[in-house]
C-alpha cells in the first residue's frame, strides 16, 4: 500500500443538469472523501470543469479516476497530484482593524501580494489569490488582530504546459495501469 | 433496429404523442415483452400501449416488475424492461433495480413523472427517482420533452447493454408523454463523447500474462459471469484444453464453463468446495476472468492466495485493484482476451498439480451429504441432488436468497450457460418468483424451477397470481425448513445458537397454490421427491411444491465471513452434530 497524499483531479464533464449531484454521489457512496471541489465552465461550450481535491493513495487515486471515467457524463480525468501544475484558492477576509493598526495590517497584505478591497474605520477587507498554504499563511498572521468573518473557494488548478485534452477519446485509466 | 415487425406502420416524420414514441423506440430496440403497474403518471404511455406488438404483463407489485425484466434479461441475453408510475411505483422498483446493478444485468425501467411544471413542488405521487436511483443505476435520464423520448430510450438501451451492463432509468415526465412532436428515428451508432464502454487489452499485459502463466506451476483460473456476459465459453473452452488449468466458478460463473468438464473443480469462497479453496490458497497463478474478488469469495484478503500472482481480465476497470491486488490486469472483453492469450500459451498436462488436487478432493468430498444416507429424513441438498438428477441438469434454475441457494450452487451441476439464476451481489430474497416469470417470457421452451425459502417465497408469492393470469407454467420448489434459515445457521454458528426472529410460521402453501387456481404438491419424504418433480414437469401450469425439509441442517462448508479462506467448517459425521466453535465468532456481518 502506497501514502496517502493529497490528491488533485481536473475533471472535464458535460454542461448538464445533475451532474454536480452525480460526482459527488459517486465520491460519498465510495467514501472517496472530497476535501474541495470547485465547478465552473471552461472555453468550450458544453464542458465544465471540475476540480476535486481529496486524499488518496496511488490505488485509491486509480479507482477514483477509474470509477469518474464510468460516468456517462464524464468526459476526461486528469490526475494532476504529481504534474507540474498550479493551483489556487481565492479567499475574502473581514479583520478587525483600527485606524493605528491599518499600516501593520497593509504591509502584511503586501507581503502576501494580498489587496485590501474595502475599508471602514473599525475594518478592512482583504482579498487574496495563491494557493492554500499562502491563504492559511495569511489567516495566522491576521488572526491576532480579530477575523470577522472569512469566505473561501475551492482550489481550481491546471498543469503548467499545454495538455491536449482530446474530449471526444479520453485515455483509458486502469488499463495503462502497471502494478506494482 | 429498424423493426421487424410487419404489424408496425412505420411512422417516421409523423407528428406522435411522446407516448407513443415511448412505444415506437422500445419496438426498434426489439422489445416483445415489458413487466410493470400503471398509475396516474405513467396512463398516457399505458393508453398509447395496445396500439404496438408488445405484450404487457401486469406484476402484483412493481418490485415483481423489475426482478422480471432482470430475469428476462438474464436468461435471453436481451435488455429486459419494466414500467411503472411515478411516486411508490418507481421506488418499488428499485430493490429490483440495485439487484441488477450489483449483478451487471442489462435492463430499461421506464418512469412516469409528474407534469414538469409540477417537479420540485412535492406534487402528488412525486418522487426524485432520478436522484433516488443515481447510486443504484449506471446511468438515470429525465425526460421532460417528447422530442427527448426517442433519442433517451436510444440511449438508454444502449448503455444497458453495452460494456459493462446495468440498470438504466428514463423517467418521463407526464406532459412530455401528451405532447406531441415529429417521431424521428436514427439506426447510426450512438456516440456518447464521455461514455467509451470498449477498451481493448494492451500488448505488455498481454505478454506479461502470458509469461506468467508459462511459469506457473499451480494455476487456478477463475470464471465470474463476465464470462457469460462475453459470451466466452467456447473460448474458455479452448484454452481450458489446451492449458490444462483447473477452473473454479463464482455463484454467478456457475454454468460459464461446464460443470461436467473435467477441469472444473466447482465453486469457490464461503460455501465453495473445500479443495476449490485450498487449491487457490495453494496456487502459484490465479486468472481471474469476469469476476470482482466479491468478500463472499476471498475471505480474510490478509491471508487470501498468499503466493499467487493475479492476472486480472476485467471489462471494468473499476474493479482492477480494488479488493485485491493484482499483477497484471487486463482490462477489456474476456473472449476476445482469451482468444488473443490463446496461440502464446503452451499445451501442458500439468500432472503433478491436477494429481494433488485430486487428493484434496478425496478427503474432502467423502463428507458431501450427497454421499451421506439420508436416515429417513428429508434434506434440503437431497432434494436439490434428486431434482437435477430427475430434470437432467437442464432446467433453467433460478434461486431465491438463503440456504437453499446454496444447496442449489453445490447440488445442481449446470453445464450450460445462462441457466443458473440468481441474485448474487445484493442477495436479494424474493428475487426468485418474479425474476423465473421473467425468464419463462425469454425461454418459454425451457423448464423453468424457481428454487426458494419459505421466508424468500413470501416476499413476493403474490407473483403467483401474475403467472395464473399469464397461464404461464414455472415450477416452484419451496425448500420450506421453518427459518429464515440462512441466519439461522449464523445464529447456531456465531450467536450462540439464539434463534432470534428466524422461526417462520407459514401459510399452507398447497392452499395458496390452490386458491390460485395452481397445483400444489407437498413431499415430506425423500422417497416422494421423484415423483413430485415428474408431476410437475407433467403438470400444465403453474406448480408449486412445499418441500418440508429438516429444520436445522445447515450448510457446509463454510468459510465465516472475514476469516481464512482454507478454514472452513466442516459437515460433521453425524448429522446435528455442529459444535458451537468460538474460534468462528466473528459474527461479523449476513
Ligand atoms: C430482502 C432481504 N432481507 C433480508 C435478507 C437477509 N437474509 C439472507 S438469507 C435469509 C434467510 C432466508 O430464509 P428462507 O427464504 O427461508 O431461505 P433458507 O435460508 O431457509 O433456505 C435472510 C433473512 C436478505 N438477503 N434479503
Ligand atoms: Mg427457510
Amino acid at each position: 500500500m502506497s501514502q496517502n497524499v493529497q490528491r488533485t483531479f481536473a475533471v472535464f464533464v458535460e454542461d448538464k443538469p445533475g451532474v454536480l449531484n452525480r460526482v459527488a454521489s459517486l465520491f460519498r457512496r465510495r467514501s472517496f472523501n472530497i476535501d474541495s471541489l470547485n465547478v465552473g465552465a471552461t472555453h468550450e461550450p458544453g464542458v465544465s470543469r471540475m476540480t476535486i481535491v481529496c486524499e488518496a493513495d496511488e490505488d485509491k487515486a486509480k479507482r477514483i479516476e477509474a470509477n469518474l471515467y464510468k460516468m456517462v457524463n464524464v468526459l476526461w480525468v486528469d490526475d494532476l497530484t504529481y504534474k507540474q501544475s498550479i493551483s489556487r484558492v481565492l479567499a475574502l477576509i473581514k479583520v478587525k482593524c483600527t485606524r493605528d493598526q491599518r499600516d501593520e495590517v497593509l504591509k502584511i497584505c503586501d507581503v502576501f501580494r494580498a489587496r485590501a478591497i474595502d475599508m471602514s474605520p473599525e475594518r478592512v477587507t482583504i482579498e487574496i489569490t495563491g494557493p492554500q498554504d499562502k491563504v492559511d499563511g495569511l489567516v495566522s498572521v491576521l488572526r491576532p488582530f480579530g477575523i470577522l468573518e472569512m469566505v473561501q473557494t475551492g482550489t481550481v488548478a491546471m498543469t503548467r504546459g499545454v495538455e491536449e485534452h482530446d474530449l471526444a477519446h479520453p485515455t483509458v485509466p486502469a488499463s495503462r495501469s502497471t502494478a506494482a | 433496429m429498424t423493426p421487424a415487425n410487419p404489424k408496425l406502420k412505420n411512422r417516421i416524420g409523423e407528428s406522435l404523442s411522446g407516448a407513443n414514441i415511448i412505444w415506437e423506440s422500445l419496438v426498434r430496440e426489439g422489445v416483445e415483452v415489458c413487466f410493470g403497474y400503471p398509475g396516474g403518471a405513467i396512463m398516457p404511455a399505458y393508453d398509447a400501449m395496445i396500439q404496438y406488438p408488445i405484450h404487457h404483463v401486469l406484476t402484483r407489485h412493481e418490485q415483481g416488475a423489475s426482478h422480471m425484466a432482470d430475469g428476462y434479461a438474464r436468461a435471453s441475453g436481451q435488455v429486459g424492461v419494466c414500467i411503472a408510475t411515478s411516486g411508490p411505483g418507481a421506488t418499488n422498483l428499485v430493490t429490483g433495480i440495485a439487484t441488477a446493478m450489483l449483478d451487471s444485468i442489462p435492463i430499461v425501467c421506464i418512469t412516469g413523472q409528474v407534469p414538469s411544471h409540477l417537479i420540485g413542488s412535492d406534487a402528488f405521487q412525486e418522487t426524485d427517482i432520478t436522484g433516488c436511483t443515481i447510486p443504484v443505476t449506471k446511468h438515470n435520464y429525465l425526460v421532460t420533452k417528447p422530442e427527448q423520448v426517442a433519442p433517451t430510450i436510444r440511449e438508454a438501451f444502449y448503455i444497458a447493454r453495452s460494456g459493462r451492463p446495468g440498470p438504466v432509468v428514463v423517467d418521463i415526465t407526464k406532459d412530455a408523454q401528451q405532447q406531441n412532436c415529429v417521431f424521428e428515428w436514427s439506426d447510426d451508432e450512438i456516440v456518447l463523447p464521455g461514455y467509451r464502454p470498449d477498451y481493448a487489452p494492451l500488448a505488455e499485459q498481454l505478454e506479461e500474462a502470458v509469461e506468467l502463466i508459462q511459469n506457473a506451476k499451480r494455476p487456478i483460473l477463475f470464471a465470474g459471469h463476465g464470462v457469460m456476459n462475453a459470451g466466452a465459453t467456447g473460448a474458455l473452452l479452448e484454452f481450458i484444453d489446451k492449458t490444462n488449468i483447473p477452473v473454479a466458478c463464482t455463484l454467478l460463473g456457475l454454468g460459464g464453463f461446464p460443470a461436467s468438464h473435467p477441469r472444473n473443480l466447482g465453486m469457490m469462497g464461503m460455501h465453495g468446495e473445500t479443495w476449490v479453496n485450498k487449491a487457490i490458497q495453494d496456487s502459484d497463478l490465479i486468472i481471474a476472468v469476469g469476476m470482482r474478488f466479491d468478500d463472499r469469495v476471498t475471505g480474510n484478503l490478509k491471508t487470501y492466495a498468499p503466493n499467487a500472482k493475479k492476472i486480472h481480465i476485467e471489462l471494468d476497470p473499476a474493479e482492477i485493484n480494488k479488493n485485491v491486488r493484482v499483477d497484471v490486469p487486463i482490462v477489456g472483453d474476456a473472449r476476445a482476451v482469451l482468444l488473443e492469450l490463446l496461440p502464446h500459451v503452451d499445451k501442458c498436462d500439468r500432472k503433478d498439480w491436477l494429481t494433488y488436487i485430486e487428493e484434496i478432493k478425496g478427503g474432502s468430498s467423502v463428507r458431501d451429504i450427497k454421499n451421506l444416507p439420508d436416515l429417513g429424513k428429508l434434506y434440503a441438498a437431497h432434494v436439490i441432488h434428486d431434482l437435477y438428477r430427475h430434470t437432467e441438469g437442464k432446467a433453467l434454475v433460478v434461486t431465491d436468497v438463503g440456504q437453499h441457494q446454496m444447496w442449489e450452487a453445490q447440488y445442481y451441476k449446470h453445464d450450460y450457460p445462462m441457466k443458473l439464476l440468481t441474485s448474487g451481489g445484493l442477495g436479494t430474497m424474493g428475487f426468485a418468483l418474479p425474476a423465473g416469470i421473467g425468464a419463462k417470457f425469454a425461454k418459454p421452451e425451457d423448464s423453468v424451477w424457481i428454487i426458494c425459502g419459505d421466508g424468500g417465497f413470501q416476499m413476493t408469492q403474490a407473483e403467483l397470481s401474475t403467472c395464473a393470469q399469464e397461464g404461464i407454467k414455472v415450477n416452484v420448489a419451496i425448500i420450506n425448513n421453518g427459518f429464515l434459515g440462512m441466519v439461522r445457521q449464523w445464529q447456531e454458528f456465531f450467536f450462540g445458537g439464539r434463534y432470534v426472529a428466524t422461526p417462520l410460521l407459514s401459510p399452507d402453501f398447497v392452499k395458496i397454490a390452490e386458491a390460485h387456481g395452481l397445483t400444489g404438491i407437498r413431499v415430506e419424504k425423500r422417497s416422494e421427491v421423484e415423483a413430485a418433480v415428474r408431476k410437475a414437469e407433467e403438470t400444465d401450469g403453474t406448480v408449486v411444491i412445499d418441500f418440508r425439509v429438516e429444520q436445522e441442517d445447515s450448510v457446509y462448508p463454510m468459510v465465516p465471513a472475514g476469516a481464512n479462506l482454507q478454514d472452513m467448517i466442516q459437515r460433521p459425521e453425524e448429522p446435528g452434530e455442529q459444535e458451537h466453535n468460538p474460534i468462528f465468532e466473528t459474527g461479523e456481518d449476513n
